[in-house]
């Protein structure tokens, strides 16, 4: 059997990876919104004013995106040396999308964030104009093909499982790209981007108020930036309840755990924290229906059979058929050269049973079960983190259409504190998603266990750690760039601007609006 | 109607970019900070610490290899 240490450093290596990846792709997506919004309206409008304050929040996406680069290729690497079992098991799946997203990020990004740092002066406005928005569109589509493939290991589709290659082959791209959990998983992870890119944008913005600088900029930015944000929540809250209805229906694991729900149940309560319930509201997350049955951990491992007849099979159940998923496996290997007839009996019973091979590797059905607390916790803090900031954002853009704004210097401090608080939101989502769904690598196909590669475990530990000093270095320098560019400030607008409109001839530090 | 030089828009392309390079003020640390980094990833981490286990192998080796694998990490118990 596989080192138990072995597992849980090479799942720290990952997630370490992974957390840092994200800490960098949502202000990507968010800010790639807001500066896009800002150069359209210095497209319309002709207002100097406006390109000064797109080209701003453009440096603060180039330092981002510079620093951001390339830190998604060192999960590439963790998949080939650390889980090449899973890189070989998962096949065409996740290579065509990964593939997809690598041709796509590299032609769209490197051609169009080059016309757009570049072109300003050397292209045409609407030109320049297209290439910023294509800049945030690549990004987007770049998401899009990762989380394609992140969302056929939370729900496997459209493959058929090949023993004689040990490889998922696809039979339908469509069913792949289509998948409920990769497209829900893709409008929340993209849309909590656009709230992070708000945040930020408004918490810099405040900082701006605080200090007595930038105020008509700093207005402005907050007004666009709020707009953005608040879109994006709401449209978060709106995925996020797709997401549950998805997690119900095909990790109900992970929801139960979520929710540290022990004994499940029709009208299930909602857990706002040990102790405080909220009657039948899971029922109504999960399924829509107050009367929708939910199971809980202890239903899961015992089996359950559901008031509308829907049956639940027990650990016991799915380990038998693990095993003689696995068991088929082996003697199909064994015989497929020597004897066809064995062979092909042993492939029978494989493909009955192939959609629980991944229950032959699980010794205890205790194993089923993720660490509770570490997914119940996050979702709490992410969703009560989600409702805050939309009040932020909402309060925030009121007082500024109010023109109050200035007024309420508390509440630059708050704005600029949350920004932080976006980031936690956004890593304790990824939590909830991936921590949830253990110990499969692919769900209820490929455990853990079985997908690490066979490595010493004192090769990952140092790995490991010199990942953690590089990151720290690379993000502490990412910050210090960042916080020099704000402190600079934007450019000013020139006083004289022939082709402006009614705004003509103000500053940056006009304070006017 | 101009003629199309695939020459020329090379060149205009390249100038592009050579320019952009060479007008840079604030991204100049940026691009050498994107250098170093991928000098660490490609030259350090890559050649040293990550290499693909399954690299080198033909695929029916890679089938193999981790067709053992998989199989040799079944439950003891679990066989029939």
């Amino acid at each position: 059997m596989t080192e138990a240490a072995l597992i849980d450093w090479s799942r720290a290596q990952f997630a370490l990876t992974a957390c840092y990846h994200w800490l960098f792709v949502p202000l990507t997506l968010g800010l790639a919104v807001i500066m896009a919004v800002m150069e359209t309206v210095y497209v319309v409008r002709k207002d100097e004013f406006w390109k000064s304050a797109a080209r701003f929040w453009q440096k603060i996406f180039g330092i981002n995106f510079a620093v951001g680069i390339a830190t998604g290729i060192i999960l590439e690497f963790e998949f080939g040396t650390n889980w090449s079992n899973y890189s070989w098991f998962v096949g065409d799946i996740f290579g065509a999308p990964l593939a997809i997203e690598g041709i796509l990020a590299f032609f769209m990004e490197a051609t169009f964030v080059a016309v757009m740092f570049f072109g300003w002066d050397k292209v045409g406005r609407r030109f320049h104009l297209a290439s910023t928005w294509l800049t945030g569109i690549g990004a987007t589509i770049s998401a899009l093909w990762i989380l394609v493939a992140n969302g056929w290991m939370q729900h496997p589709v459209g493959m058929e499982f090949n023993p004689d290659t040990v490889r998922h082959e696809m039979v339908d791209f469509w069913a792949v790209v289509s998948n409920p959990v990769a497209v829900t998983k893709f409008f929340h992870s993209v849309l909590s981007g656009w709230m992070t890119g708000a945040v930020f944008v408004i918490g810099v913005s405040c900082w701006y108020l605080m200090r007595g600088r930038e105020q008509r900029f700093a207005k402005a930015s907050i007004r666009v930036a709020s707009v953005v944000g608040i879109a994006g929540t709401v449209a978060v809250m709106f995925t996020g309840d797709r997401s549950g209805i998805h997690v119900a229906e095909y990790q109900p694991m992970k929801l139960a755990a979520a929710e540290g729900l022990m004994e499940g149940g029709t009208r299930a309560p909602f857990s706002l924290v040990p102790g405080i319930e909220i009657p039948g509201m899971l029922s109504i997350l999960a399924t829509h229906d107050i009367d929708g049955y939910v199971p809980g951990i202890n239903d899961l491992l015992d089996g359950y059979t559901a008031p509308d007849g829907t049956a639940g099979l027990s650990a016991e159940a799915k380990k038998e058929r693990g095993d003689l998923a696995l068991n088929a496996f082996k003697v199909y290997r064994e015989n497929r050269d020597t004897d066809p007839e064995a062979a092909a009996a042993a492939r029978k019973v494989l493909e009955e049973n192939v959609e629980y091979f991944g229950y032959g590797y699980i010794r205890d059905r205790e194993e089923l079960v993720p660490p509770v607390w570490l997914v119940y916790w996050p979702f709490r803090l992410m969703v009560g983190l989600g409702c805050f900031l939309l009040l932020l954002m909402s309060a925030v853009l009121w007082l500024e259409y109010r023109g109050k704004i200035e007024r309420f210097r508390w509440l630059h401090a708050v704005a600029l504190c949350s920004i932080p608080l976006v980031y936690i939101a956004g890593q304790c989502g990824w939590i909830v998603a991936e921590v949830g769904r253990q110990p499969w690598a692919i769900q209820d196909l490929l455990p853990v266990s079985a997908a690490v590669s066979s490595l010493s475990t004192g090769s990952v530990i140092t790995t490991f750690c010199i990942f953690v000093a590089v990151f720290t270095l690379f993000l502490a320098i990412e910050i210090r760039i960042m916080i020099r560019a704000i402190r600079k400030g934007p450019e000013a607008v020139p006083a004289e601007n022939p082709s402006a409109g009614p705004e003509t001839g103000r500053t940056l530090t006009s304070g006017q609006d | 109607m101009a003629a199309f030089r695939p020459a020329e828009r090379l060149l205009s392309v390249w100038r592009f970019y050579a320019d952009g390079f060479r007008n840079m003020t604030w991204g100049r640390p940026l691009w050498g900070l994107i250098i170093l980094k991928l000098i660490i990833l490609f030259a350090v981490l890559r050649v040293f610490f990550f290499q693909p286990v399954l690299a080198g192998k033909t695929d029916e080796e890679k089938s193999e290899h981790v067709g053992v694998e998989l199989a040799g990490r079944a439950r003891p118990d679990g066989n029939l």
